[in-house]
């Protein structure tokens, strides 16, 4: 391991887009990196994986309550079969909001996120501050991203502090009988399956 | 007391901005090629994640803070790399390659990187089976430590440690931490979702409904029962 007071890090340059340029040059000269490789991999997590993936599986759960019930109980094999599977989301455990409980994932040691289901984490998912107060103050955090909750609800903050990845459930709007997956998926943002937001009213 | 990375509770980071770097198809160039780089030096099959992160843990602390995300992970990722011997600091220091590293081989291929990433990286193990039953009231240890390399990399965050709470899922065996980010095995042992109730880690001024769930490796927990 690198040890305390040894940083080879500070021998590249200090500016961080020509470090990074210059640790992909040196390393693509050893044969240890494919530019193309880096390319393939940006266009997997920006145009391919994304929180989209995590809508589509809560509207279903919304609306197949078989398709609920394996969500709860087991849910791997069925994602694996959905190819909604990979790099840091082998282990999947969905939270359910309900009357009573609203959940909210942090990652108070790194950024552990479902990356899978949600894509990479947004800026503020790796702030120093939200690593620090969701699990002390999360009502507070929660004002913060405009959301207030019914008097009495609990709030339940998970912390990943291992391999295991959390989704948040939202509750299903009210006014939404009838509507299609599809048109559920579209109410349910990427801020409500980490549970600093609500899905969306229909028509909102 | 722990290192600069265990962030739960600390006071004074200031207000969450719900806006800050949203979309990923947004960040800079240098971010994304950052992100890329990071994964793909994995496919090098030097290292472990628990390794990787706790390379980043151990950048110093004013660095630690004054970095951005993704300068925490670049510099991680050198310091990583001239540890483990795939780079040298010299070639660090003059961007001059001295050849051909022997484990190029092992380098993510655009063909084929897309597949492996989707294939996962699973840490469940078979091992032993988990002592604590669902339900089990159980105490962290505490103080937080790696007990058998002093200043090692562990995951009991410090504002849970010496807490009590309840064992609330059994997650089966997973690889362990504290073990494999320093290359001495995965020995996985069970993992357990332990609920606190925030009055127990926080005192009188949390929400007296309120809990906090952490996932716990078995001997960062007792039994108090």
């Amino acid at each position: 391991m690198p040890h305390d007071h040894d940083h080879p890090h500070s021998h590249l340059p200090s500016d961080p887009a020509l470090r990074v340029k210059a640790l992909e040059t040196l390393l693509t000269d050893k044969g240890l990196v494919d530019p193309a490789a880096l390319d393939a991999i940006i266009d997997l997590y920006q145009n391919k994986i994304g929180p989209q993936n995590g809508a589509k599986v809560v509207a279903k759960m919304w609306s197949d309550a078989d398709f609920h019930k394996r969500m709860i109980d087991d849910p791997m094999p069925t994602l694996q079969e959905m190819g909604l599977y990979g790099r840091q989301g082998e282990h999947m455990v969905f939270v359910e909001n309900t009357d009573d409980v609203h959940n909210m994932v942090v990652c108070t040691l790194c950024s552990c996120y479902p990356w899978p289901l949600l894509g990479i984490p947004p800026g503020w998912y790796k702030s120093d501050a939200y690593r620090a107060r969701a699990v002390r103050e999360p009502r507070v955090v929660l004002a913060e991203f405009g959301v207030t909750l019914p008097e009495g609800k609990k709030v339940r903050v998970w912390d990943s502090t291992a391999e295991v990845r959390y989704l948040v459930v939202p509750q299903r709007p009210s006014g939404t009988d009838g509507m299609s997956e599809e048109e559920l998926a579209a109410l349910v943002t990427r801020d409500s399956m980490i549970g600093t937001g609500l899905a969306q009213e229909p028509g909102a | 007391m722990s290192r600069i990375h265990d962030m739960g509770g600390r006071l004074g980071t200031g207000a969450v901005d719900p806006q800050d770097g949203y979309d990923f198809a947004e960040a800079k160039d240098w971010h994304k090629r950052a992100l890329a780089l990071n994964v793909a030096c994995g496919f090098l099959g030097q290292w472990n994640i628990d390794a990787s992160r706790h390379a980043r843990e151990l950048l110093d602390p004013q660095e630690y803070m004054a970095f951005s995300y993704y300068e925490k992970w670049m510099g991680g990722l050198a310091d990583l790399m001239v540890d483990r011997g795939v780079v040298t600091a010299g070639e660090l220091a003059s961007g001059q390659a001295a050849g051909v590293s022997p484990v190029a081989e092992r380098a993510a291929k655009p063909e084929t990187v897309e597949a492996v990433l989707m294939n996962g990286s699973p840490y469940t193990r078979d091992g032993d089976a988990p002592k604590l039953a669902v339900g089990t009231k159980v105490k962290t240890r505490r103080i937080t430590r790696n007990v058998t390399v002093p200043g090692g990399h562990t995951r009991l965050p410090a504002y849970a440690a010496g807490a009590v709470g309840e064992v609330v899922l059994q997650h089966g065996a997973h690889v362990f931490p504290d073990s494999n980010a320093h290359f001495k095995g995965e020995a996985a042992e069970p993992l357990y979702a332990v609920r606190f109730t925030a009055q127990e880690l926080w005192g009188e001024e949390a929400d007296p409904r309120d809990e906090v769930v952490l996932d716990l490796w078995q001997s960062y927990l007792e039994s108090e029962q």
